[in-house]
């Protein structure tokens, strides 16, 4: 459904998203995780049509961001960090505003904001301005808003940014439900947001993925284990992937690529395990040279170590407005 | 077309649900409302001299009346087009709903061409109000409908040139306030620019003065329509939705 091949986007001299690429399946929830900062709201803001990429490209249900931006909008709804609303609107007026903006035909204007309104919980403060609503309603406002044309591909910047935990609830669920029909791709800097709503989650930072996979395979894999790289001469890489595999503690072999006879390997351990030694002597005894061997998943741990310290910070912060 | 109307309806609504038309109005209703008392007071006046000193050359309604106030009216616009102007993308910018706009599947153009529109409405609100008073010429005498209904078209025309400049500089801030601040020197110094070709004869002194707003509205106050006036004005609304335009499309690329 959405498709993002080596995208980068430079203002000035800062590099915002650099080089990357992720495909979304239909119908998936796809969690973006990552640190404030680390060209989440860059990445939306490209798939939407806000803004062009510097390079790279971007299709959205097979229609390229740059060459056909209108059929690509048509089939976007997109809840930007803070809702787009207008204060002196009422709601119902302001969803009317954005069904006929969105092309929806007249005759089903009033139909479609009344459903809308429903599936969001907006239905009571429908006669009220906008301006007097509550933060928790200007987010549902804002999720109907997205909604209306009932697009194929839904972008959610921050959803439950600034919510109380009920209404973070409330708005999650409201996310589940509504995925089957829509694929989704959401931004949070909070991990159990992820592990509550999403399918699929990419993690990046400073602008580069580094790493795409399941939640469960993702999770797992944050907990306590690590990977290596692996690099050997003196045989084929089938065989060096098969002795690698035979290493105990070993969970997965990867391999990366191979030049000139060299290749490379990224090699996961089972949780607690280290398996560098073993690595080394097994390559040595069968008579290989070992080039290198260096953990790789560091930078995996502190994009984690750095999203764990935001939450708590969050939470810190959330306590703190209780009191 | 339907979303430069749904766009345009929007602005209107949101025009009408602050103060900002009816304060418009009701201070475009008091300032016409003493153009109008003065004029007719004056013209009063003379009519009464003259018929004392017992001479009665013709008194010309429409030269005497209509037109002083029409040029009033031009020179009103200048000071009032900002205070229409300025929000227009101003305000969506710091509201973060400029974001709405661009994501929905409209042309720039269409939101640039409905945002002008509504405003150029408001401005015909304004205009309504002089119609009113006008009214009791027609009322009470009988002043020639053409060359009013020229200096209309002219005011129109005027309104539509400065407000597509207006609309331009509200692009590039987020704050009302500047865009307000320079679409009014922008207006004050398309007026002024005139003065200059009084008494400058040199080749950017005639320029210039060909870049006076108010020059050209002159003959329409009259009711002749000039087709280089015309020019004139439909350039600079073609100029304002160009820059406009542009200035949307680098918002992209920079925002």
């Amino acid at each position: 459904m959405i498709s993002v091949q080596n995208l980068t986007k430079r203002y000035d001299r800062n590099v915002a998203v650099n080089e990357i690429s992720f495909e979304v399946a239909k119908g998936q929830i796809v969690g973006f995780l990552g640190p404030n900062g680390a060209g989440k709201t860059t990445t939306m803001r490209i798939l939407t049509c806000f803004m062009p990429p510097t390079s790279g490209r971007a299709s959205v249900a097979g229609f390229d961001v740059l060459d056909q931006p209108l059929e690509v909008k048509r089939r976007i709804g997109y809840l930007p960090e803070t809702p787009p609303l207008y204060p002196e609107m009422e709601v119902h007026e302001y969803l009317a505003f954005v069904a006929r903006l969105k092309g929806i035909p007249h005759a089903d204007v009033s139909r479609r904001v009344a459903e809308v309104s429903e599936r969001c919980a907006v239905t009571d403060v429908s006669r009220k301005l906008i301006s007097k609503l509550s933060k928790g309603y200007r987010q549902r406002v804002g999720l109907a808003q997205a909604i209306l044309h009932n697009p194929d591909v839904l972008i959610l910047d921050e959803p439950t940014a600034g919510l109380d935990p009920k209404q973070i609830h409330e708005t999650r669920q409201l996310i589940r439900s509504l995925a089957g029909e829509h694929t989704i791709i959401l931004s949070t800097h909070i991990l159990p947001e992820v592990e509550q709503t999403c399918d699929h989650v990419i993690i990046i930072s400073k602008g580069k993925i580094v790493a795409q996979d399941t939640v469960e395979n993702l999770t797992s894999r944050l907990r306590g284990q690590e990977a290596v790289l692996v690099e050997v001469t003196g045989a084929g890489a089938d065989d060096i992937r098969g002795a690698l595999s035979g290493v105990p503690g070993v969970a997965r072999v990867v391999h990366r690529d191979s030049r000139n006879g060299l290749h490379s390997f990224e090699v996961e351990s089972a949780p607690g395990q280290n398996v560098r030694a073993l690595l080394a002597r097994r390559v040595v005894e069968s008579g290989w040279s070992l080039h290198e061997l260096r953990p790789v998943a560091m930078s995996l741990e502190e994009v984690f170590l750095e999203l764990t310290a935001s939450e708590k910070a969050a939470e810190a912060d959330g306590k703190g407005g209780r009191q | 077309m339907m979303n430069i109307w749904t766009i345009s309806r929007k602005e209107l609504k949101s025009y009408f649900a602050s103060p900002i038309a009816y304060l418009l109005l009701a201070m475009y209703a008091v300032i016409f409302g003493f153009f109008f008392w003065n004029a007719v007071g004056y013209f009063v006046n003379i009519s009464m001299q003259s018929t004392m000193m017992g001479r009665s050359f013709p008194m010309d309604v429409n030269e005497m009346i209509i037109r002083p106030l029409l040029m009033n009216t031009s020179v009103v616009g200048l000071f009032l087009i900002p205070l229409i102007s300025m929000r227009l993308f101003a305000e969506e910018k710091r509201q973060g709903t400029i974001e709405l706009l661009m994501t929905s599947p409209v042309r720039d153009m269409e939101v640039i061409l409905g945002k002008w529109l509504a405003a150029l409405i408001l401005y015909a609100c304004l205009l309504g109000i002089s119609l009113l008073n006008m009214g009791f010429l027609f009322a009470y005498g009988k002043p020639d409908w053409r060359p009013m209904l020229v200096g209309y078209l002219g005011l129109i025309l005027q309104a539509g040139g400065l407000l597509a400049v207006g609309t331009f500089i509200s692009t590039t801030t987020r704050n009302q306030i500047i865009a307000g601040a320079v679409t009014f020197g922008a207006c004050l110094l398309l007026w002024v620019f005139d003065w200059v070709a009084g008494y400058e004869t040199a080749t950017w002194a005639t320029v210039m003065g060909y870049m006076s707003v108010v020059r050209h509205y002159e003959p329409f106050s009259k009711g002749v329509i000039d087709t280089k006036d015309a020019v004139y004005f439909l350039s600079l609304i073609f100029l304002g939705i160009f820059l406009t335009s542009r200035s949307l499309e680098s918002l992209r690329w920079r925002a």
